[in-house]
């Protein structure tokens, strides 16, 4: 057939150029892939013997820019792409709720008034990979105690920002937002879940929960609420932003790090630490068998 | 001039091979490289299947000829990208852990459909040759290839369950492998209406 009009042609070869075009357009993204920049030190950080981990830590540059922060993005680049987005100040936590004491914090008098320190915890996502992490903050049980919680306060349901600039807010994520996550009130008292607001030192990078998250360092990261602006203490068990997803079927409202109970699209046997190539074991509870207590007597297939 | 459309459809082909290559000696793939080339095989694989699938479309929308000459070039580079993302599970990603592979193939649907799309493409691009077509006579090799359309439908929720929530990008796609089979599905009807 010689029916083919030469513009035609010709214009296919645009479409080609076109798409080599496109393609290296999406590496020069890669290319620029950015190291982020660091923050201000944190004063008077020092290391906590009794949390750490003898397990080489994660890169910096790789713990601030392979992120799930959907607000700022659903691909793990986005994050520390848009980071600017997010305004930490001036920046509020109110804790309400079933408690003697509730309080609208100023996040600088919280920073005045509970030291941080360092802990260096294991993080293992629900996408079977993992993390070294040096952490820098307090004991979120110090926190909520001085708030005097009442005998009604069963559980802690926390709130993340929503900011109208934040990209991910914008668009369609495919969750609601804002994001909620909840902690029954002996596992927020348990010595090992803190309130970050730092990382290596620094102030936490927004892409990171920029400027107080939660850490629970036995739960899968999403647990792990970022840039917190409510806390409320609550007789009744919190909704949750995951475990509403597809009725529930993806994540339990315990989400403790489990090798036994897989996820619905991947095993969590085992976890890739970022920095290797191969797959190691996953530890129940992420390794954090001191909280096993917590759970005597629940049958955690069923509380996944 | 029109002679060039082969080498052309064939150095377009070899632009994500060359760019992985030249990334994985130079700035790498970023803190998780693994999933980083899996994602990125996967991506260009997927994106290969829809072109071939989009060659008889074409010739039967625009009457365009062209199309139908790069379709097997294409069809056989979207194998290879296969054989590449396949090889970077079963290697990179799962260590050759047989047993840890056979489990994940049967119970998640997710790797399920990705395994089925290769088990798939493979004797297509195995049967894409001239002598394939006559050794098997035309009807049944165009019989056996009508699978694609199979490899296209998985392959979409293969890249669907990839992500936690359903992404515009991935609905968008599997709306043009619809258009595509759709456009087959109505080209036949109209033959035999035609014919009869």
């Amino acid at each position: 057939m010689e029916i083919t009009p030469k513009s035609l042609y010709l214009r296919r070869r645009d479409f080609l150029k076109l798409g080599a075009g496109a393609t290296l357009l999406a590496s020069t993204a890669a290319l620029a892939r950015a190291k982020t920049e660091h923050g201000s030190k944190l004063a008077g950080v020092k290391p906590n013997p009794k949390y750490t981990v003898d397990e080489k830590q994660t890169p910096f540059d790789d713990i601030t820019t392979y992120n799930n922060f959907y607000e700022l993005g659903t691909d793990k680049g986005d994050p520390s792409e848009n980071a600017a987005a997010l305004k930490t100040r001036p920046w509020t936590v109110e804790v309400a709720g079933e408690v003697g004491k509730p309080k609208k914090w100023d996040i600088d008098e919280i920073l005045k008034t509970f030291p941080a320190e360092e802990r260096v915890y294991r993080l293992r996502c629900v996408e079977a990979w993992s993390m070294v992490v040096p952490w820098d903050g307090f004991p979120l049980a110090d926190f909520l105690k001085r708030h005097e919680p009442t005998s009604r306060a069963k559980y802690v349901a926390f709130e993340s920002v929503v900011q109208p600039s934040m990209p991910g807010v914008k668009g369609y994520a495919g969750i609601p937002f804002p994001y909620l996550e909840g902690l029954r009130i002996d596992e927020a008292m348990h010595p090992l879940a803190i309130l970050a607001v730092g990382l290596y030192g620094e102030q936490l990078p927004n892409q990171d929960g920029a400027p107080i998250r939660l850490v629970v360092p036995w739960k899968y990261g999403f647990k792990s609420a970022k840039s917190i602006v409510r806390i409320k203490l609550q007789e009744r068990q919190p909704t949750t932003t995951w475990s509403q997803y597809d009725g529930g079927a993806e994540y339990g409202f315990y989400a403790n790090v489990n090798p036994d109970v897989d996820h619905p699209r991947w095993s969590q046997a085992k976890e890739r630490r970022i920095g290797d190539i191969l797959r190691r074991k996953t530890l129940m509870f992420n390794g954090y068998g001191e909280v096993a207590p917590l759970y005597a007597g629940m049958d955690l297939r069923k509380f996944y | 001039m029109k002679a060039r459309i082969v080498p052309l459809a064939f150095a377009a082909c070899c632009v994500p091979a060359i760019w992985l290559g030249v990334q994985a000696v130079t700035v790498g793939f970023g803190a998780n490289p693994v999933e980083a080339l899996l994602n990125d095989l996967g991506y260009v694989t997927f994106v290969l299947l829809a072109t071939t699938l989009a060659c008889t479309p074409a010739q039967i929308l625009f009457k365009w000829s062209w199309p139908i000459r790069i379709r097997k070039l294409v069809g056989d580079f979207c194998f290879f990208y296969a054989c590449l993302h396949l090889l970077t599970y079963v290697v990179l990603d799962q260590g050759l852990d047989l047993h840890d592979i056979v489990k994940d193939v049967l119970k998640h649907k997710f790797i399920f459909f990705g395994m089925a799309t290769w088990l798939i493409l493979l004797p297509l691009a195995v049967t894409s040759t001239e002598g394939w077509k006559k050794r098997l006579g035309f009807r049944r090799w165009k019989r056996l290839h009508r699978l694609v359309y199979l490899a296209g439908g998985l392959a979409s929720f293969h890249f669907l369950l990839r992500f936690k929530t359903p992404r515009i990008e991935t609905v968008a796609w599997m709306a043009v492998i619809a258009v595509l089979l759709l456009t087959r599905v109505i080209e036949t009807a109209r033959r035999r209406v035609l014919q009869s």
